[in-house]
């Protein structure tokens, strides 16, 4: 596969979660494998338009991202999240502005310094990247190894290959920041009447805290301790991202995309898809609340969540 | 055949065949699976069968929850499709290295070893739903006496391969995976396969499986 004429970055330092990542892969949960796919689907779909109008694969990166060096013929890459990085040349090095293309020329270093209170970045490149599929999608999914990189993280000794694409695209910007959730709207889920009316009254009303025990399957929270009045197990069975369950320690966790495709803990509520993006990126530390709203108020709330990165994509500029 | 439907979500209908765990229930969950499979609605982007329910998701692009339940409602349940009846043979080392939990079965089940390999290996196991891991089968049922709870405390990792029982179930983990069910033994074949990726999974709903013991030198031949 790999082609010696293609460009390519050598990876000087991995970061801590660096993963290949699209928008993931449908009608496999009945074996086990979930959608998986970038955690912040608005931040991927606009490093992508910075560059083209393609969907392509990109690079995902959690709270230190990688240190790449280019090797190969000048090409565009984009950098979005809230990340702070530095482009390294032989002549100077520049603080690089997230939603803005830049030219990369051979030798040319990409230091991804750190994701800012938040904790998933994406770059992007013109042509994407030259990864495996596995079930239609290149997205890396650790726990079953499939998808890009043979299924593992992005690791010293890789060599990351692009699709050559020489465009002469303009540079181009966005002005645009990321907001933080604050409140998480959610649904109730099926086995909400589980709870003890104090711990449904206090899922709804007192604060959470995003704990350290998060990742690419699920966000762990502190708080005040859920307590359950009929079963603390249920029988096994299907879950989705968004669920939240609650194990016996009374503890919620979020399912996010790389979930187990199973659960038999009960599901006290379920967060609406117009939060995803900004529920992945809570940092541990994050304190949240719950809102309950109806599933018509859910569908409403992400067709306009759409419509705004829709937006968001058609004010992209040329500079 | 399907006793209430739910949203879970707004991504997704949670279809409740009944309260018990049987070859019954279930196999109506694997026809309603088969079917929907088979149809290849515009919009439904994943079915999660278990036991007793059915996660139908959909992509909220294209359909929400109402277009969804009343798709499913009107969906002529003509006829069970015969479920796919085979019996699948998987191996089992029981060497001491993978018989990580057998003196607590010991003491669970007042039985001996040999007793209880004798009572588990005595009969098919039927698969009820595939998932958690990828690969990972759900089969039942396990004899009554063999009966026990998991693990108070999950093992961070369970070995790949790992044949595992809990209740009136077993199971064969997949991958390297956490988990709390008791390991009486381990697999050398590969139950997922990657490459496969028209047909990845060994074991799928509605099988039967067949165990049988090797010995630990076939066993390193796999």
């Amino acid at each position: 596969m790999t082609n010696t004429k293609n460009n390519f970055f050598s990876v000087k330092r991995p970061g801590t979660n660096t993963t290949y990542q699209d928008l993931g892969r449908k009608n496999l949960n009945h074996i086990g494998l979930p959608v998986g796919g970038a955690m912040d689907i608005r931040n991927y779909k606009l490093a992508n338009s910075l560059l083209s109008d393609e969907s392509e694969t990109l690079i995902e990166f959690a709270y230190q991202g990688p240190l790449l060096k280019f090797n190969g013929k000048e090409v565009k890459f984009a950098i979005t999240g809230n990340v702070y990085f530095k482009i390294i040349r032989s002549q100077e090095t520049e603080i690089g502005e997230c939603y803005r293309s830049y030219n990369l020329k051979d030798g040319d270093q990409i230091d991804i310094i750190s994701v800012l209170n938040s904790v998933y970045g994406y770059l992007a490149v013109e042509g994407g990247f030259q990864t495996d599929l596995s079930f239609g999608s290149s997205s890396t999914n650790t726990n079953a190894r499939v998808g890009g990189n043979n299924g593992k993280k992005i690791s010293n000794a890789d060599q990351i290959i692009l699709n050559n694409k020489n465009s002469n695209n303009f540079t181009k910007k966005l002005n645009y920041i990321n907001s933080k959730i604050e409140y998480i709207r959610v649904i109730k889920a099926t086995n909400y009447n589980y709870f003890t009316d104090i711990s449904k009254n206090d899922f709804f009303t007192k604060e959470f805290t995003v704990s350290k025990f998060s990742d690419r399957m699920g966000m762990r929270l502190s708080g005040p301790v859920i307590k359950n009045n009929v079963s603390t197990n249920i029988r096994s069975e299907g879950i989705i991202k968004g669920v939240i369950q609650i194990p016996p320690d009374g503890s919620p966790i979020i399912m996010l995309s790389d979930h187990g495709t199973i659960g038999g803990y009960p599901k006290i509520a379920s967060v609406i898809s117009a939060d995803f993006d900004k529920v992945s990126q809570l940092p541990p530390g994050s304190k949240i609340k719950f809102e309950e709203i109806t599933l018509k108020d859910a569908e409403n709330l992400y067709n306009l969540y759409n419509l705004e990165t829709q937006n968001l994509i058609n004010q992209i500029n040329q500079i | 055949m399907i006793k209430n439907i739910t949203n879970l979500g707004d991504t997704a209908l949670y279809c409740d065949f009944g309260d018990e765990v049987n070859s019954e229930i279930n196999s109506n969950v694997i026809s309603v699976f088969n079917i929907l499979k088979d149809e290849k609605i515009e919009g439904i982007v994943n079915l999660a069968p278990s036991y007793n329910k059915l996660i139908v998701s959909f992509d909220l692009d294209v359909i929400n929850y109402q277009k969804v339940r009343d798709l499913i409602k009107n969906l002529e349940i003509k006829k069970k499709i015969e479920i796919e009846n085979k019996t699948i043979e998987i191996p089992i080392c029981l060497d001491n290295e993978f018989q990580l939990d057998l003196k607590r079965l010991e003491e669970i089940t007042k039985m001996s070893t040999s007793e209880i390999y004798k009572i588990f290996f005595s009969k098919k196991y039927f698969c009820y739903m595939t998932g958690f891991i990828a690969g990972m089968p759900f089969m039942g049922d396990v004899d009554i006496r063999l009966q026990s709870k998991r693990l108070e405390t999950p093992r961070i990792k369970v070995p790949k391969g790992s044949i595992g029982i809990t209740e009136k179930f077993c199971n064969i983990y997949t991958f390297e995976s956490p988990g709390g069910w008791n390991i009486i033994g381990n697999t050398p074949i590969e139950i997922f396969n990657k490459n496969k990726q028209d047909q990845p999974i060994l074991i799928n709903p509605g099988n039967k499986v067949q165990f049988y013991e090797i010995s630990k030198t076939e066993y390193d031949k796999y």
